[in-house]
């Protein structure tokens, strides 16, 4: 033992050389909360982070849709009922009407039993923690919507190069 | 468990640095800690660290940053100028106890 304690290394420098940008391209329910958990997991080590939404991804910052994503498990053959691994959903009940309320409802529940809050709430926790919001201009574009449709969290609309700038030197990860 | 020896305690530690006993912690000890990591305790800090603290003993494990901010009714961006940087693990670590492990 030496007389100098032994201390964590918070490395608050270390944050700082690094930069993460998220890119979330799909609006439904499962598919918006990695880029959320992710963000809102690197704003709290510290570093700087910044989400780009796109096409899709759009609906998670569309006020009119963000509160209301939805969960439909067309096409996933993973679905299962809850801890009943190994026994699929059949597929053709997911198109019949109401299905997808229900597994909507379903998947919220999961969510909530977790603390973990809904998407609008995620979002206002990843800007209060410094995060940076921005949406893509061709979906805007495409999708005829102006920054006052969006979450007034998103702090612009901007062009594929202007992302480009953004994320030089940083880790990209799409969703 | 290696131990070290703070503000004249010994306490044991994890192999990051962190306490492994939380019954060896006592608040002259939280603010040897926070000396140490550069932060100089206030009320405000204590709020939260005493929450910390109560919370662990009825739950079991650390509150991760989004309890501490709902069930304290502290906004998060308070919690990033009390705790700078890494506000959860700092939290934990002044008050004495493990890193959380939720993920939100």
């Amino acid at each position: 033992m030496t007389d100098q304690p032994f201390v964590p290394s918070f490395d608050d420098d270390a944050g700082a050389d690094r930069k993460f940008v998220l890119i979330c391209s799909k609006g439904n329910l499962d598919m918006a909360y990695p880029g959320l958990i992710l963000a809102n997991a690197a704003l709290g080590e510290g570093i700087e982070t910044h989400i780009f939404f796109t096409f899709w991804g759009f609906d998670m910052i569309n006020k009119k849709t963000m509160g209301n994503l939805k969960f439909s498990y067309i096409g996933n053959t993973a679905m299962h009922m809850p801890g009943q691994f190994g026994f699929s959903m059949p597929q053709g009940m997911a198109g019949l009407p109401g299905v997808t309320a229900l597994t909507t409802k379903m998947m919220k529940k999961q969510i909530a039993d977790l603390d973990i809050p809904e998407v609008p709430e995620m979002l206002e926790m990843i800007t209060a923690s410094g995060g940076h919001l921005w949406a893509c201009r061709m979906s805007a574009d495409m999708m005829q919507l102006v920054e006052d449709d969006l979450y007034e969290g998103v702090e612009g609309i901007i062009s594929a190069s202007d992302f480009i700038e953004l994320s030089e030197g940083a880790q990209v990860i799409f969703i | 468990m290696p131990t070290t020896t703070i503000a004249g305690h010994e306490v044991e530690v994890n192999e990051e640095g962190f306490l492994t006993q939380p019954s060896q912690w006592n608040e002259e000890l939280g603010a040897a800690l926070a000396g140490l990591i550069g932060i100089e305790l206030t009320d405000d800090h204590w709020k939260v660290i005493n929450f910390l603290r109560s919370d662990y003993e009825a739950q079991g494990e650390t509150a991760t940053l989004r309890r501490v901010s709902t069930q304290m009714g502290l906004p998060v961006k308070q919690l990033f100028t009390l705790f700078p940087g890494k506000p959860a693990k700092k939290m934990s670590y002044v008050s004495g106890l493990p890193k959380p492990k939720g993920c939100v």
